[in-house]
């Protein structure tokens, strides 16, 4: 069984530990709390550097030092604190630099509220298991024979097929019903490949559908995106090899992932809410009139310093660019806007919970909107490498790893 | 009368108070009072989601859920208390419940009851511990 350290504050008193436990059964992976002495904390603290006043943050210290001297075993590493809490916040991302530097365990961390249910923990859980299940699967760098890749998102559905490490067939849609929507994009991938679904040696699937798809089309690979998705991604920009960051904004939650070799080794997946998702830039451009495609474009050709966009909220947010209308701002000015406060918002909620790795991928539906890709560059300091085909990420996924079944 | 401690889960304290012929009022009784509810399933100390929300009677909603799950643990005993008994600045090995924020608001909490209430400071040798123990002797034969 697949053991994951726990470190964290705060969890018993927050009616929400039973959860984290649940979701890691679910995915058979069990918490573990790597055992300290008294002295241990005292001498951990003094070794991190960072004395904070929380005891229990002390603990998680402690703990964290017994894994990075393998005094203690386990296989990857979850962080969770309270969210709001400043003191535990600053040592949360520390803690996470420290097991990254000083071991090879794969780490997440959460900040959670006493709402936590262990569904949202369950993707998160799941990856930190494939990871340390499947290293030789995530170790494939090239995909074999005749294999397609379906991608249930919360927005569009996609599919793929590979043959001998080529794309010959592909097609997306609105999300719908989720068997439906697949059969749809699927037969249309096949008509494009030129192939027949009995001729498919492999499927690989993945997303928010994936349990339903994967047991009504009998798939080789059911994987949660995180993990699937870094795999596309690498494939698709050609950066099998070395470092790199992945983000994808998505309709409904954001992934920001760092891979080594292309395995990820930290991520975070938030949706804290919808003012830092692509769903912000479709009411936006269902406010302009305007297709999402279009959006791009328009951002490209204005200046975002010149209206006023900048609440976290996606409701607030709108309420700017109506505002903003109304004094008379252009559509493109505006457009500009909306992209760089998504930028802005991913930027301040999400990359600050990893260390950003060069170069930075960006994939998704949402990387084909150029003023999005624009803005985030700007804020990161670099413009992302957006590589051909960067929304089909978790279809090429399931594609190249599913081969590996053959 | 009903003394709380704080630390609210120091046995030491817990014991003091009780030899002197009080009720001490500790982390220990509400904590047991749930983890005997077998109709709530929620390890390791049953602190519930109603628990939390409770809490909102002591902090807001942005104060952290942490804070909140401990504040509804021990709030009700602070109210309930006629006297407090507080050790300052104790190793977490004498009794802790794991966040400073809450640890301070406990002891606003008990200063605005306005409460006589106690407080020391933990020794740094046998002679102070003596003189410490004296103090809180003193102070719970003096309550009526």
């Amino acid at each position: 069984m697949i053991k994951i350290a726990q470190l964290s504050c705060g969890s018993e008193y927050s009616s929400v530990q039973y959860e984290i436990e649940k979701a890691a059964r679910s995915v058979g992976a069990k918490m573990v709390y790597p055992d300290v002495s008294y002295a241990d904390v005292n001498n951990a603290v003094k070794r991190f550097g960072f004395n904070p006043r929380s005891p229990q943050l002390k603990l998680m210290i402690a703990r964290a030092v017994q894994l990075a001297d393998e005094k203690y075993d386990a296989d990857a590493v979850f962080i969770s604190t309270c969210f709001r809490c400043a003191e535990a916040a600053l040592v949360r991302n520390e803690l996470r630099r420290f097991i990254q530097d000083n071991t090879r365990l794969p780490v997440v961390t959460y900040s959670f509220t006493e709402r936590l249910k262990a569904a949202q923990l369950l993707t998160r859980m799941e990856a930190l298991v494939t990871i340390v299940s499947r290293k030789d699967l995530l170790a494939r760098e090239r995909q074999t024979g005749l294999t397609v890749g379906i991608d249930s998102g919360s927005s569009t559905t996609k599919a793929l097929i590979m043959e001998n490490n080529k794309i010959i067939g592909k097609d997306w849609t609105p999300s719908g019903d989720v068997v439906q929507t697949a059969t749809t994009v699927l037969e249309n991938a096949l008509k494009e490949a030129g192939v027949e679904f009995k001729q498919i040696e492999a499927m690989g699937v993945t997303g928010y559908g994936r349990f339903t798809l994967g047991k009504h089309f009998n798939a080789k690979l059911v994987q949660e995106e995180l993990t699937v998705n870094s795999k596309g991604a690498v494939w698709l920009a050609d950066r099998q090899r070395g470092e790199a960051t992945i983000l994808d904004i998505g309709g409904m939650d954001n992934k920001a992932i760092t891979v080594r070799d292309g395995v990820p080794d930290n991520f975070t997946m938030g949706g804290i809410c919808a003012g830092a998702s692509g769903r912000f830039l479709e009411m936006t451009s269902k406010r302009l009139k305007i297709e999402i495609d279009e959006l791009g474009k328009l951002a490209d050709k204005g200046n975002w310093r010149n209206a006023k966009m900048n609440s976290y909220c996606s409701v607030f947010g709108i309420q700017d660019l109506v505002t903003t209308l109304s004094e008379g701002k252009t559509f493109e000015d505006v457009a500009a806007a909306a992209c760089h406060s998504v930028a802005e918002q991913v930027y301040e909620q999400q990359l600050q919970e990893i260390d950003i790795r060069r170069p930075v991928i960006q994939v998704g539906g949402t990387s084909l909107i150029s003023g999005l890709v624009t803005a985030v560059g700007e804020v990161i300091g670099e413009k992302p490498i957006v590589p051909p085909n960067s929304q089909y990420i978790g279809a090429v996924g399931g594609a190249l790893l599913s081969s590996g079944f053959l | 009368m009903k003394v709380f401690i704080d630390p609210p889960n120091s046995l030491i304290l817990f014991d003091l108070v009780e030899r002197f012929g009080h009720e001490p009022l500790g982390t220990m009784a509400p904590i047991q009072e749930r983890i005997d509810k077998t109709e709530v399933d929620m390890p390791p100390m049953n602190v519930s989601l109603d628990d939390v929300v409770k809490g909102l009677k002591y902090a807001g909603v942005e104060v952290p859920s942490g804070i909140r799950g401990r504040l509804a643990l021990w709030g009700p005993l602070i109210e309930a208390a006629d006297a407090a008994l507080i050790m300052e600045d104790p190793p977490f090995n004498f009794g802790c419940v794991g966040c400073e924020r809450s640890n301070e608001m406990a002891k606003y909490l008990i200063r605005r009851r306005g409460i006589p209430a106690l407080t020391v400071r933990y020794p740094d040798d046998k002679e102070e511990a003596v003189m410490t123990v004296g103090r809180i002797k003193e102070f719970l034969e003096g309550l009526k």
